[in-house]
């Protein structure tokens, strides 16, 4: 029945493994802490690759990475010279005044040259490949902010609790 | 370098399964490189296939998600949908082109 010719016709082809087992339930968390806008980018090209690497990826956002997703805030974040020295700037140059203004304008040239999205564009796009987004509680209630002021598709707002309870078995990102 | 037959054909892959040369690609190739990944492929999926092609010629790089999406203007969510779990790599796959090497 099973010729020789038929046995080289059927010889298992080599394909890239794009489902392999030990991805199989891999979870990210990525805790976004930061409010300025160089270190905001950081968990969203993280969550971003993660999600298309088929990972479960939930981003929560708190302290001054609420910034990120109020929607208040969201497309006025800044960076500044102060305090970061990686800029090799002098550090008083940082305090005069429209010196953050354009530190900011060089960043987003700069971020938008390659391509990349600007936050809310971002963080829309990390959305729409099945991320989820979650805001804490505690900083919530610091700057009386409710669900009104965030972004529509944060999914809540929950304690450190909860989002211990929910990152179980997850790897963890603190940016 | 690796080889291997799909489709009848005899072909170069590199370590990861992905065709070497671009060139050696063929619909029919295209057709069975999606079978073997579970993808049964439709109008939309020949659409970004033969944008991805095109596009690898025009800039020597594979796009990345984001490129394919606001280039064909198909949304991020449908591309997942077509393409699931791995959908850059897996569209890159099917057309014959390397994977993308953008970080967004």
């Amino acid at each position: 029945m099973t010729t020789i010719d038929h046995d080289v016709q059927t010889e298992t082809p080599f394909v890239p493994s794009f489902d392999t087992p030990s991805e199989e339930g891999r979870k990210l968390a990525i805790i976004c802490s930061k409010g300025t806008l160089d270190m905001a980018y950081p968990g969203l090209i993280l969550g971003n690759a993660a999600l298309g690497e088929g990972i479960e990826t939930h981003l929560f956002f708190t302290f001054w990475g609420f910034d990120m997703i109020n929607k208040k805030t969201q497309s006025s974040l800044k960076a500044t010279l102060l305090g970061n020295t990686a800029m090799h700037m002098p550090q008083g140059l940082g305090g005069i005044p429209g010196m953050t203004h354009l530190a900011t304008s060089q960043l987003k040239k700069a971020i938008a040259e390659l391509d990349i999205p600007e936050v809310p564009d971002f963080l829309d796009q990390i959305v729409a490949s099945g991320g989820h987004l979650w805001a804490c509680r505690l900083s919530a209630d610091m700057n009386h902010l409710t669900e009104a002021d965030l972004r529509d598709d944060v999914e809540g707002i929950i304690s450190a609790s909860d989002f211990i309870e929910m990152t179980a078995g997850a790897q963890l990102l603190f940016i | 370098m690796p080889s291997t037959t799909i489709a009848g054909r005899q072909i170069n892959v590199n370590d990861e399964g992905f065709l070497v040369d671009p060139d050696d690609w063929t619909e029919e190739l295209g057709a069975e490189f999606a079978r073997l990944i579970g993808v049964e492929m439709t109008e939309d999926h020949w659409k970004l296939v033969n944008y991805l092609r095109q596009d690898y010629r025009a800039q020597g790089e594979t796009p990345t998600l984001r490129r394919v999406s606001t280039q064909t203007g198909m949304p991020v969510k449908q591309l997942f949908t077509l393409f699931p779990g791995k959908p850059a790599k897996k569209m890159a796959y099917v057309a014959g082109v390397p994977k993308p090497k953008g970080c967004v």
